[in-house]
């Protein structure tokens, strides 16, 4: 008998994932099949997509990793001054050095600008600023703070249902328990504080809530919050003694109309003492998505607003055991929160290719099909698509004992050579079901047939 | 292993937290004790109690959720909220996590740093970092087909610059191929990419003499930290005398006291020899079970091999015991070997704990469960900003590894760029491919120099009366032992310092040189040590020991 049939228990109440099975058969196919290729939607990842990197990050990165490109006429000017000056501030002028535990000081500056005029001349600090290995690091750093795992009651963290999956296996892995709140779908996925507030009711006498995570714009639903929306939220957590911890990743995938963008950071600012100066605020971004979509260099940040001070110090310590995060991420995050201006050589392929994503069909009449409907999206990388099936179709489901949207995964994936994620993996009202696809695929028109030609 | 003291936070100090960040973790010279400091505790808020009971939390929430506004002074004078996160509710376990490496000796050199950057007049012109193991930050040289790789992989649209000799443009492409839309841009597969973890299997199948490795216990990791860290999680569990513990060296690579701290296990030390170079007794392992066995459950057995910060290399016979110890008393063996081509001494060598597991009998072969550790950040590459590592996992039970993919999968994948890096490393040029030369030629200078500056490093440190410096077999570091004459133990203490934190910040002040004190890698009692990398440039490093000599010199003179 294995020495490791102990493990930790938390581990264990960690959801399984459904993507797993359907990941696994879609690489059986690929294999058995003549399809040229499993068109995978199941991620939020541009690349694999078939959208290409921005070509000014790559150079920049290249000529960091290899500086002899520096001096190569081949790159552009202001490619090579930028990484002349990335690699001054790396540590013997290599981006194999460890840096900082919060990052390279240059580029937290950098973020810390971007942050001020993102939020109108509303200033941040840069002490408050960490970077990490993508954004589920961080929120996993500052969860780690925020729970005790040996609480009785546990430790309780609000979530939206639909929500990100791994955030919320996260918190389970950290022996604290999910509050789910229910996003409103007949409103586009809107989030109601008086949901919020029967949520928080409901974790009486169950576990001690400490915190409230909200991601906007929403993962899976592309709800962007108004900025009446992001006060009600803040004045809410407020009033409970809740901490916000707030996912704002898909922050510059705003597109519906309007839909605007408003940080929760200026929303609190803007809503002035006793508010600005209390609530307590842990907001994260990446570079995984966006315009940059570089997933696979992890990188992302926390800003942390009015956190007690002695609190700041423990945190330091903790993300100091980590090392440092990845450089080339902390170099894109630079790229990303100051990128190439107008006058630079390489801004018009820049500028370019930014509003080029937004030329992809997004919008939502694409999946309004007998069986299928989908509310209108403001931003993200998603559309959360309900499926109305057929009792038949929940029937068999039932048989084989797969979950219904699973079911319907299944057959698209088999049937139509897609790989999309069901909804149950995301959370929904008991009785309803979903699908999730990344909009950003330039094959949309022909997803789109392949979806209608299955469903009928 | 003893905290260092919190020192007397003045008003100095409250002026301090306001300002920038390092300005004010100066002010903080070290962690917490359990419980903190309440006269920290009161910058922030009113005299409340010191007990960090959950109950005591929770009845705090309540009362502020009641509308109760709890008003405070603080030091400053401004009046703010109960605020949800404090030291009294935030997760106990995080406030005794400390991490010596980066910790307050750092904090200080980076003020320094600062200081002379403004001109302020020091008795030395710059900070030397001997306190991380960073080869590059000390100037040593990347390998030249792994940057040219990783450049093409970056943007391939150099894959057409004929200054790229063919074998990089060939790697790179195999690369790019198994990467979601051919970019390292894309996640991978949480275990890591496919094609990787089958090289990685190769590689070890190579080093290890023919043993045999199955790629699906290969898991790709964020640095080989991730990978403990990861491993330590997945372990720990039980309460009270069934509380997981976890048998560590001492001293230690401190990210094992860090995670066994946050992870709320028990730490369980067995201590290395130092008048035998440092080396591992069974004795001494059995000692420290027998003794764990009365309050934890011992579930795990560590080992850094070469180790961390000693450098000693472990012999084959010593490795064949410890398994046997292992099975005897059903441990998990961790074995971090981050530092296995980093191996100097006349007479040593390094064994892989698969290999000499896999050479034993099958009643060890087949049931010793066992994850060895690998990194990017040391050896001859030295790639500490790529975060690439890797782990192997023998005779774990499916189910078990199957919590482990899960656990994995929350932080979605390893960096690829540095899956891409350990993808070379682990197959580097071979003889008659265009960059095998250079290659050669730049890993041999790099270890030579290593070999070099360790044996420097004892022969310098051992001319100096009250310091003695075992042999540095392997790693990158020496960690001598000094001898520090009462007065200044007393001054130490009252300063609230450890002795050697004490040692260490005056050296740091008199000469920029930045050092580790052996309390924070834990020492037996009443015996002092620092640990000091070997890395910077060798001519660089003589002036450093001479500084360090120079140094201690005067420092038994003024204390005597």
């Amino acid at each position: 008998m294995s020495v490791l049939q102990g493990i930790n228990p938390n581990i264990r109440k960690m959801k399984q994932l459904e993507y797993g099975a359907l990941a696994s058969r879609a690489n059986q196919i690929k294999e058995e099949r003549h399809y040229k290729e499993v068109i995978d939607v199941s991620w939020g990842d541009s690349h694999r997509a078939g959208v290409k990197p921005l070509t000014f990050v790559r150079q920049v990165l290249a000529a960091c990793v290899y500086p002899p490109l520096i001096n190569s006429n081949n790159l552009p000017l202001d490619v090579r001054q930028r990484a002349q000056k990335q690699l001054g501030t790396c540590a013997g002028g290599s981006v194999g050095s460890y840096t900082e535990t919060a990052g390279v000081s240059e580029i937290i500056h950098s973020i810390s600008e971007f942050i001020k005029r993102r939020d109108g001349g509303i200033p941040s600090q840069p002490e408050n600023i960490y970077i990490s290995a993508g954004s589920q690091w961080s929120i996993g750093n500052i969860l780690h703070v925020l729970v005790n795992s040996e609480a009785s009651p546990k430790t309780g963290v609000l979530i939206p249902v639909p929500c990100h999956i791994t955030t919320a296996v996260s918190i389970t892995g950290l022996g604290a328990v999910t509050v789910p709140y229910y996003l409103s779908e007949e409103q586009a996925w809107a989030l109601q504080v008086e949901e919020l507030q029967r949520a928080l009711e409901s974790a009486k006498g169950v576990c001690n809530p400490v915190a409230l995570y909200v991601i906007n714009p929403g993962n899976p639903t592309g709800y962007v919050q108004s900025r009446k929306s992001v006060q009600e939220v803040i004045r809410f957590a407020s009033e409970k003694g809740l901490f916000l911890l707030v996912d704002e990743v898909y922050q510059d995938s705003v597109y519906g109309e309007n839909s605007e963008f408003v940080s929760y950071k200026r929303a609190l600012s803007e809503m002035g003492p006793p508010f600005s100066g209390t609530v307590e605020l842990a907001s994260f971004h990446s570079v995984s998505k966006g315009f940059l979509g570089e997933c696979g260099l992890r990188s992302g940040y926390v800003e942390l607003v009015n956190l007690d001070p002695a609190v700041m110090n423990y945190i330091q310590t903790l993300f100091s055991k980590d090392s440092s995060s990845p450089v080339l991420g902390q170099i894109a995050l630079d790229l990303m929160t100051d990128p190439p201006k107008p006058g630079d050589p390489s801004y018009p392929l820049y500028n370019q290719v930014g509003t080029l994503e937004l030329y992809l069909l997004r919008t939502s009449q694409h999946y309004n099909l007998p069986g299928l409907s989908c509310p209108p999206i403001g931003g993200g990388f998603y559309a959360f698509v309900r499926l109305h099936l057929t009792p038949k179709s929940i029937q068999k489901s039932k048989e084989l004992g797969l979950q219904p949207d699973t079911f319907y995964c299944m057959k698209l994936l088999e049937e139509g050579g897609v790989l999309t994620t069901p909804g149950c993996e995301y959370g929904q009202k008991e009785g309803t079901y979903h699908i999730r696809y990344n909009t950003q695929i330039d094959k949309l028109m022909s997803l789109g047939g392949k979806k209608k030609k299955i469903h009928v | 292993m003893s905290a260092t003291r919190m020192q007397m936070l003045s008003s100095r100090s409250v002026r301090l937290l306001s300002r920038g960040r390092n300005e004010m973790l100066a002010g903080r010279s070290g962690a917490q004790r359990p419980g903190g400091d309440p006269r920290t505790r009161s910058l922030t808020c009113p005299p409340l109690s010191s007990s960090s009971s959950p109950g005591r939390a929770l009845s705090s929430l309540s009362a502020t959720r009641r509308g109760l506004p709890k008003e405070k002074m603080s030091e400053n004078g401004i009046m703010s909220r109960a605020k949800v996160l404090t030291i009294d509710t935030m997760n106990p376990t995080v406030k005794k996590v400390e991490y010596a490496v980066r910790g307050p000796i750092v904090q200080r050199a980076v003020e320094l740093e600062r200081e002379l950057s403004e001109g302020m007049k020091k008795p030395f012109a710059e900070v030397i970092r001997a306190n991380i193991g960073d080869a590059h930050a000390m100037g040593q040289q990347p390998i030249t087909f792994f940057r040219q790789v990783l450049a093409l992989c970056s943007y391939p649209e150099l894959l057409s610059d004929s200054t790229f000799p063919e074998d990089t443009k060939s790697r790179a492409c195999r690369i790019l191929q198994s990467c979601g839309g051919n970019s390292m841009g894309s996640y991978s597969a949480s275990q890591g990419i496919d094609s990787v973890r089958q090289d990685v299997a190769s590689y070890i199948v190579r080093r290890d003499g023919g043993v045999p490795c199955d790629p699906n216990n290969i898991y790709l990791t964020t640095g080989a930290s991730d990978g403990i860290m990861t491993m330590l999680k997945l372990l720990v569990c039980g309460e009270g005398t069934t509380r997981t513990g976890v048998m560590i060296p001492i001293p230690q690579y401190p990210l094992y006291s860090a995670a066994l701290a946050e992870l709320g296990a028990v730490q369980i030390n067995y201590f290395l020899n130092e008048e035998k170079c440092w080396s591992l007794d069974i004795t001494e392992l059995q000692r420290a079970v027998n003794e764990a066995r009365q309050h934890c459950n011992p579930r795990a057995l560590c080992i850094i091999n070469p180790g961390n910060p000693t450098g000693q290399v472990q012999s084959r016979q010593c490795i064949e015991d410890v398994i046997r110890f292992a099975a005897k008393e059903r441990l998990f063996l961790m074995a971090d070997e981050v530092y296995q081509d980093n191996v100097y001494a006349e007479g040593c060598q390094f064994h892989s704990f698969k290999k000499v597991l896999f050479e034993m009998e099958p009643e060890y072969a087949e049931t010793v469960e066992l994850a060895s550790f690998h990194s990017t950040s040391k050896c001859y590459m030295g790639e500490c900003g790529f975060r690439g590592g890797y782990m192997e996992i023998i005779n774990m039970d499916d189910e078990v590894k199957d919590q482990l993919t899960k656990l994995l999968s929350v932080r979605l994948c390893p960096p690829v760029p540095g899956q891409a890096l350990m993808d070379l490393v682990v197959n580097p040029p071979q003889p008659g491919e265009p960059s095998y030369d250079t290659f050669i030629k730049e890993r041999t200078a790099t270890l030579s120099a290593l070999a070099e500056k360790a044996k420097l490093t004892e022969q310098v440190l051992n001319t100096v009366q009250g310091i003695s410096c075992n042999p540095v077999q392997g790693a990158m570091y020496s960690f001598p032992r000094i001898t520090i004459p009462e007065k200044a133990i007393k001054e130490a203490t009252e300063k609230g310092q450890q002795p050697d934190m004490f040692y260490c910040m005056k050296m740091l002040e008199e000469t920029g040189i930045c050092l580790v004190p052996g309390s924070g890698f834990g020492q037996k009692d009443g015996t002092y040590h620092f640990r000091m990398t070997i890395l910077p440039p060798t001519d660089k490093l003589k002036i450093l020991l001479n500084k360090v000599k120079e140094f201690h010199q005067r420092f038994i003179q003024q204390y005597s």
